[in-house]
């Protein structure tokens, strides 16, 4: 049976896209077969930093409306054929989505692939309940800021009491925190809250910490998920994330601020 | 005086702006996450009324009594009774 991740936040720009780029682009490389969803109607994106953009044709409301199959609307991904993504439509059919009608696609996408990851929209209305209803697992996505710490509680509280698992009585949504734009230099300098103080506040276990890298935005200009390049401090917390969602115990990396002393600044070590 | 000023500043361990935030979303969050999980103000008084009624005609224990408000899609909220009759039980 497939996994059904969603990745959410509730606040929107904390890298919940650029995440599930990554996460799934990760898990295809190690062989599996993986789907990604833009579940943002009117905003798709997905596309853009996937950079499959121009070969969008249909998209996940023209399957729900029955205009186009499955097949017709993914899209293979160039660099890894185990992959596929479905983006969302850019028309404002806010409403095409219903419990019935995704749960009727993903019940479908299920049968062909192992993982279907969900990327939310932010915000609490319907789009983002209509893409962690289904989920068995959640990402959820946080900055180590107050605004963000505080809407991924209330995205915790949704997942609770708003999904499937929560209708139901099913065992409850596997959570994740993935705490994304970490600076250790500033959590040393006692600026930024740091992996435990968040940990303490949303007590939900800790899946990967991804250090503010520069790398995420070059990879977001060319198309390119971050985990692609493995050179980058982002790309390598990220295939972190990968080893730790296949069920391996990987160290946290990137939690201290690199010391540049005057030796190693003279000798470039 | 610049050095010595750096050394004192060293010293003295003023409250991080990193604390102040974790002591503030600590407050909130808890104070947010009672609301969510919190029952309405009368819903204990609601309770024992029901009871003083239906135990003019029935006998119920507490036990097979429930009541629940949930809230259903948001926007609609339902108030569940959970009655267990027992077949002893006659009408008095």
């Amino acid at each position: 049976m497939a996994r059904i991740i969603v990745v959410t936040s509730g606040k929107g720009g904390v890298g919940k896209t650029t995440s599930s780029a990554a996460i799934g682009l990760g898990l295809a490389l190690k062989g599996h077969k993986v789907v990604l969803i833009d579940f943002d109607i009117g905003l798709r994106n997905l596309d853009l930093i996937m950079g499959c953009e121009r070969r969008v044709v249909y998209d996940f409301v023209n399957v729900i409306n029955g205009e186009a199959t499955l097949n017709q609307a993914l899209i293979k991904d160039k660099r890894v054929s185990s992959l596929s993504i479905l983006p969302a439509s850019q028309t404002r059919d806010k409403d095409a989505l219903n419990k019935e009608n995704v749960g009727k696609v993903l019940e479908d996408l299920g049968k062909l692939y192992d993982f279907i990851i969900c990327d939310s929209p932010a915000g609490i209305e319907a789009g983002a309940m209509m893409a962690l209803y289904y989920a068995d697992e959640a990402i959820i996505t946080t900055n180590p800021e107050v605004s963000s710490v505080r809407d991924s509680d209330r995205i915790i509280g949704m997942l609770a009491s708003r999904s499937r698992r929560a209708e139901l009585g099913l065992e409850p949504i596997k959570e994740h925190l993935l705490l994304t734009r970490y600076s250790p230099k500033r959590v040393a300098e006692g600026e930024m809250l740091s992996v435990e103080d968040v940990e303490d506040i949303l007590s939900i276990p800790l899946l990967g910490v991804i250090p503010e890298s520069q790398a995420v935005l070059k990879a977001s200009n060319a198309g390119e998920p971050v985990i692609l390049d493995t050179e980058s401090d982002a790309g390598q917390a990220y295939q972190d994330v990968i080893d730790r969602l296949l069920g391996e115990t990987i160290d946290f990396r990137f939690l201290v601020a690199e010391k540049k002393g005057i030796f190693s600044r003279m000798f470039g070590g | 005086m610049a050095l010595l000023d750096y050394f004192l500043r060293k010293k003295e361990k003023q409250v991080t702006t990193a604390s102040r935030a974790k002591e503030r979303l600590q407050i909130i969050v808890a104070h947010e996450r009672n609301s969510r999980n919190k029952q309405p103000d009368y819903l204990p008084q609601l309770t024992a009324d029901i009871l003083v009624v239906l135990r003019k005609y029935i006998q119920v224990s507490d036990e097979s009594f429930s009541i629940k408000l949930d809230n259903k899609d948001g926007d609609l909220n339902v108030l569940e009774l959970n009655i267990e009759l027992h077949d002893e039980q006659s009408p008095s």
